[in-house]
């Protein structure tokens, strides 16, 4: 089924990109044109066929539980766009009402 | 090109290792090339000369010492930009990624530094790694070394394009969909995804996380095996690497041989949209492959028709949720104020190229309550079909074979804002990272419309991958023999 440019704009909020409209209205025709190319998958006839999520089929892997060096604090916010008191500066989360 | 950059890294280690040159020669003479040569290629995206001359020393520091060196001890290597190395930079091709710096070591390249290996550079890449052509790159594309107008493939295309242009004898990528066999296929040297789970992804920025395979570049098929053993093995920090022994990748790489091989041609892998060229060539590998002895037979593996669809299903499900670590919060790009929610949009939308976006926006919809089903859900379970048809095949073949991907190096900009066109790269190889197993692209000749490298695909079952380059050394040596040169040496670009 095809997708509209609204419903691409909704992915777009979704996805927490802010796309301007002259790229909602670039991306909007390519993503329903890749979307009915990739709904190909439901032609086939896979009833009762169970899904593989990976290739390898390892499940509940363990390693031992031993206590190794981890990262500094100077490491960890190393690549933090803002510090504040050795830890993550974030804008604010809630908004006043 | 000076008389060492032109060896083998099989060669450099064994001259490094009896002291007939220093590593920190070899080093030089390769950062001399990139000097000369890059600014056409456009391989690299970060070369730090002092860093690099300065791994190279301590190999000689070691060799003077006495001590034992590693197999790979003062050979440079090109590594993808998404390795995470602690002093380089690791951009993953993307904006939102401009100068962070990663503060842990991938575990293949910690392996790399402890067999000895010198890093040389972080090279170019489609952003995140999706992409076939390096054009989706925030930097701008990388070019292909017999002709600069052609892109290099992707997306490891800068890797490629750094082996294939003698910057470095080897090179590190990683194939989620074909991002190793297709750019070696058009830039004419042997590249491998190892089975998946053979190595780490520890330190590798997650692309999707079920399909995402390191894997080795070299000019000949020893090189890549010996890159590949090295880089291998079990990592107790990547839950989904598999605790086995590293195939006998090399021993296999040194003992060609075809002889009595059941090797499978898959027939799906042909007809409408492959190249004249590709085809001319594969035919010609084909019989090569009988004159050495192998049993050819084709193969039909008819879900594989639906592997391309069903990775831009899975793939994209993967990124979107992968992605979401890029909020502008912890490191990476922050833009525009507000909300954290509108700057996590703002900053996403700064950093991001349109395929990254494209490919999320897919992913979210792909998930989505409504469409689950019918798209996610259902592209695992032909995933599934997938699997047992390769299962099939491998019960009455060794190996499969096909064309890595259906074109020669296409120009640049012909498929840049065509994503479907784009897509179809990497129709063959898919398979492959849906299933899991071990696949390698080696040359077989240059293509008579325009003279531009055509690769061979071998495909083997998990953990076999010994048996791919078995095959791939015979194909080598035979096609040398008959050539009287490497391919490699009629590559015009940049003469």
């Amino acid at each position: 089924m095809p997708i509209t440019r609204d419903e691409v704009a909704h992915l777009a909020r979704l996805s927490r990109l802010a796309l301007s409209d002259e790229e909602l209205d670039h991306l909007a025709p390519q993503l329903d044109q890749i979307i009915s190319a990739v709904a190909q998958v439901q032609e086939v006839a896979a009833d009762g066929i169970p899904p593989t999520t990976h290739a390898t089929g390892l499940v509940n892997v363990f390693r031992t539980d031993e206590p190794t060096p981890c990262l500094a604090p100077e490491q960890a916010l190393s690549g933090a766009p803002a510090v504040e008191l050795q830890r993550f500066k974030v804008p604010r989360i809630l908004v006043e009402e | 090109m000076s008389e060492l950059t032109s060896k083998t890294a099989a060669e450099l280690a064994a001259a490094i290792s009896a002291g007939e040159v220093s590593a920190a020669e070899v080093t030089q003479a390769h950062l001399d090339r990139i000097t000369a040569v890059d600014d056409k290629v456009k391989a690299f995206l970060h070369v730090d000369a002092d860093d690099a001359l300065s791994q190279a020393r301590a190999v000689d520091r070691r060799r003077a010492a006495g001590e034992p060196l590693g197999a790979l001890a003062g050979v440079p290597v090109a590594v993808k930009d998404l390795f995470t190395t602690v002093g380089a930079p690791a951009t993953c091709g993307s904006k939102i990624l401009e100068g962070w710096y990663p503060p842990y070591e991938s575990t293949v390249t910690r392996r790399l530094r402890e067999a000895g290996a010198v890093l040389i550079g972080k090279t170019n890449m489609d952003e995140f790694a999706m992409g076939s052509s390096t054009e989706n790159s925030g930097y701008g594309p990388s070019h292909n070394p017999w002709d600069l107008t052609k892109v290099p493939g992707g997306s490891s295309g800068g890797s490629a394009a750094a082996v294939a242009s003698y910057q470095a004898p080897l090179g590190l990528g990683t194939d989620t969909g074909g991002s190793i066999r297709q750019p070696a296929a058009v830039c004419g040297i042997v590249g491998t995804k190892p089975t998946y789970g053979g190595s780490s992804r520890y330190g590798v920025v997650a692309f999707a996380s079920s399909l995402d395979t390191p894997g080795p570049f070299g000019r000949t098929v020893l090189d890549t095996a010996l890159l590949h053993a090295a880089m291998s093995g079990h990592d107790p920090m990547d839950s989904t690497s598999i605790n086995a022994p590293v195939p006998p990748v090399v021993e296999a790489a040194r003992h060609g041989d075809v002889s009595g091989l059941r090797i499978g041609i898959v027939s799906e892998f042909s007809g409408d949209g492959y190249q004249p060229g590709v085809m001319t060539r594969f035919t010609e590998a084909v019989e090569l492959l009988e004159s050495l002895g192998a049993k050819v037979t084709e193969v039909s593996c008819p879900h594989f028709k639906y592997a391309l669809p069903a990775y831009y299903l899975i793939a994209p499900s993967e990124v979107s949720s992968n992605l979401a670590r890029f909020d502008g919060m912890r490191y990476g790009l922050r833009a525009g104020s507000g909300s954290a929610e509108e700057v996590m949009a703002i900053s996403r939308e700064a950093g991001f190229g349109a395929e990254v976006k494209r490919r999320i926006m897919l992913g979210t919809h792909a998930l989505s309550s409504g469409y689950y089903d019918a798209y996610y859900g259902k592209a695992q379970q032909v995933r599934t079909l997938i699997i047992r048809d390769f299962d099939a095949a491998f019960g009455h073949v060794d190996v499969l074979i096909s064309p890595p991907t259906p074109t020669t190096a296409f120009d640049i900009g012909e498929r840049a804002d065509d994503p479907m066109a784009m897509y179809l790269a990497d129709l063959c190889t898919i398979p492959s990272n849906l299933a899991g197993n071990a696949a390698i692209s080696v040359p077989v000749g240059l293509a008579p419309e325009n003279g531009l490298p055509v690769g061979l695909q071998v495909m083997a079952p998990p953990l076999a991958d010994d048996r791919l380059y078995r095959v791939a050394a015979a194909v080598e040596t035979a096609f040398t023999e008959r050539r009287g040169h490497p391919l490699l040496t009629e590559a015009k670009g940049l003469s």
